[in-house]
């Protein structure tokens, strides 16, 4: 009878597995591996929105070289690493140290601390731009505490600037999370032992809460600074589809699709820029975490 | 021992509201802009925070100038259709992966990992004329097919199921239950938590997504809210209040869905970015 039942299951085993995991595999061969590889070919050709287009070798890449807007894109997109990555791994390490102890209300300001994450970025976009504006919140108070308004959104570099401001203030909340669930499992005796030794506050921080969390640390680092290699919406927003000022705040991601859509757009070129964009991003996130590693022995 | 001193706990609260200031003031300075009336000065220094008048006018005026309850709509399709499919797709293909026995399981766990590491922002062009080889460019279905499954939450999914003890399921087994009843039955109940967290990222990131939709619609009629308030700032830059009712129309039922499921959020978050 046990033998029977044993056997009808086993018997319905070789179709089923598949099936399970068929609609995801299709999803994601359809619409992200086949259009991985085929930003890879297209990268070698000429192709545009409505024509195929043909093989032309490394055409694009040479282009790329003398195209002062793709240095621009690359400009800005290294530097949104170099300005958001430090500020994202630091700050929500101390946010994190602050809410994590329970007193009355703290599941309230954990909460609180993480609207700016919940809300869309436009929504946040949106939101900076009109606290920036030359006659915005923040001039405002500027103003009246007698420092005088500021063009946060017209200068090239301002613009930049509070462009990673906002992407720090945004991501705050995320990593905040993330340093929660490494912080719980920093043994307290290491804390205690510490204490008992005379060491204070800071100084604890430094010998055992830092060295605890490293590799949460190096987790932040690399997905930070790949998520700000790739930034688009926040720049975009606070600067227009142009870039700000003569195009200058255009980051590379930004470029990939001024270039790559509508009826005339140049996917083969898009698509090499598109090439840049791997290419760093693996590189940043094997950098960080080879850091990583080599702190630990 | 987990006493803290009251000079400690003073300072910490002092540190706490700082931070609240700085997080949550943003959105409540756009709702108070919101509802200041047309007559109010919106660039006054030193700036007031309240509104004199506070009237839901703006609300209408932005209806009147978008169609912004369309947007939402259609922003809600998309977002309750990536719910589903992330939800059942991902609880299926992470059971595939977890629990099954098969040849090329291995192969299929690795394109999940590989989709995964592969960013978005480097194949979007390969996406767009995707869409349209498949002739879905402009229309909704097309924005929600390419994150209808998200590689993460398979994975995610996979890590719920592997952490199950399998004793539970060997019971099943013995007692003549098939591969279906297991999965329904058995495995699904036991990591509600995990499709509730599945649940929340799919909402949020359909809801949220700015740079798909804006590359695969340009009919204003199909727009999503994003890409509709984004038209709405770069159309009526000049009156900042009905942008800012736009905004807050967005904002509003993402922090009550929120707001109502963080504890599941908080813990599902915590459990996947460490054990993931």
């Amino acid at each position: 009878m046990a033998s029977s039942t044993v056997s009808r299951v086993r018997r319905q085993l070789p179709t089923s597995p598949w099936l399970f995991a068929a609609p995801g595999l299709l999803i994601i061969g359809a619409f992200i591996l086949y259009p991985f590889v085929s930003t890879l070919v297209n990268a070698f050709t000429d192709r545009r929105t409505l024509i195929p287009g043909e093989f032309v070798g490394l055409a694009n890449f040479r282009e790329l070289l003398h195209d002062d807007m793709f240095w621009i894109g690359l400009r800005n997109s290294s530097l949104y690493v170099l300005g958001v990555v430090p500020a994202l791994v630091i700050l929500p390490l101390l946010l994190a140290l602050l809410v994590q102890k329970n007193i009355p209300g703290i599941t309230f300001f954990r909460s609180a601390f993480y609207t700016p994450v919940v809300a869309s970025i436009v929504v946040v976009g949106l939101i900076w731009v009109w606290l920036l504006d030359e006659r915005g919140l923040i001039n405002s108070l500027l103003e009246a505490v007698g420092v005088g308004r500021i063009g946060f959104l017209s200068d090239q570099w301002l613009l930049l600037l509070s462009a990673m401001a906002v992407t720090v203030w945004k991501g705050l909340g995320y990593y905040m999370i993330i340093y929660l669930a490494a912080l719980a499992n920093v043994p307290r005796e290491l804390h205690e032992a510490a204490a008992v030794d005379g060491a204070g506050a800071i100084r604890r921080f430094v010998t055992v809460t830092v060295p605890a969390v490293r590799s949460t640390m190096a987790l932040v680092g690399a997905l930070s600074s790949v998520a700000a290699f790739k930034v688009f919406s926040e720049v975009y927003l606070m600067a227009g589809p142009s870039g700000g000022p003569a195009g200058e705040d255009t980051t590379l991601v930004m470029l990939v699709q001024r270039t790559g859509t509508g009826l005339t757009g140049r996917v083969g070129y898009a698509s090499a820029i598109s090439v840049v964009v791997f290419v760093v991003t693996v590189a940043l996130m094997v950098l960080v975490l080879r850091a990583d590693r080599r702190g630990d022995t | 021992m987990t006493r803290v001193r009251k000079g400690e706990l003073v300072l910490r609260y002092v540190l706490l509201l700082a931070v609240l200031a700085l997080t949550v003031g943003p959105f409540l300075w756009q709702l108070s802009t919101s509802l200041k009336g047309p007559t109010e000065d919106i660039y006054s220094s030193p700036p007031s925070f309240l509104p004199r008048h506070p009237t839901l006018h703006n609300y209408e005026r932005v209806a009147d100038t978008i169609p912004v309850w369309d947007y939402a709509f259609n922003s809600l399709r998309v977002a309750t259709a990536n719910v589903v499919t992330n939800c059942v797709g991902s609880a299926l293909a992470g059971y595939a992966l977890a629990r099954l026995r098969y040849r090329g399981r291995r192969a299929a766990t690795l394109a999940f990992v590989l989709a995964m590491l592969v960013p978005v922002e480097g194949i979007i062009i390969a996406q767009f004329t995707t869409m349209r080889e498949l002739g879905l460019n402009n229309t909704l279905i097309g924005v929600v097919l390419p994150g209808c499954i998200g590689a993460m939450n398979v994975l995610l999914m996979r890590n719920a199921f592997l952490n199950l003890p399998y004793e539970i399921e060997e019971a099943a087994y013995v007692d003549g239950a098939n591969v279906w009843q297991r999965f329904l039955r058995i495995a699904l109940p036991a990591v509600k938590g995990t499709v509730a967290v599945v649940a929340i990222f799919a909402f949020m990131g359909a809801w949220d997504d700015f740079l798909w939709p804006l590359i695969v619609l340009s009919d204003p009629s199909k727009f999503t809210l994003t890409i509709g308030l984004n038209y709405l700032h770069g159309t009526f830059a000049n009156d900042e209040r009905l942008v800012a009712a736009g905004t807050v129309i967005a904002v509003a039922p993402l922090i009550a869905l929120f707001a109502g499921l963080q504890r599941y959020f908080f813990r599902g978050v915590g459990e996947g970015a460490v054990k993931g």
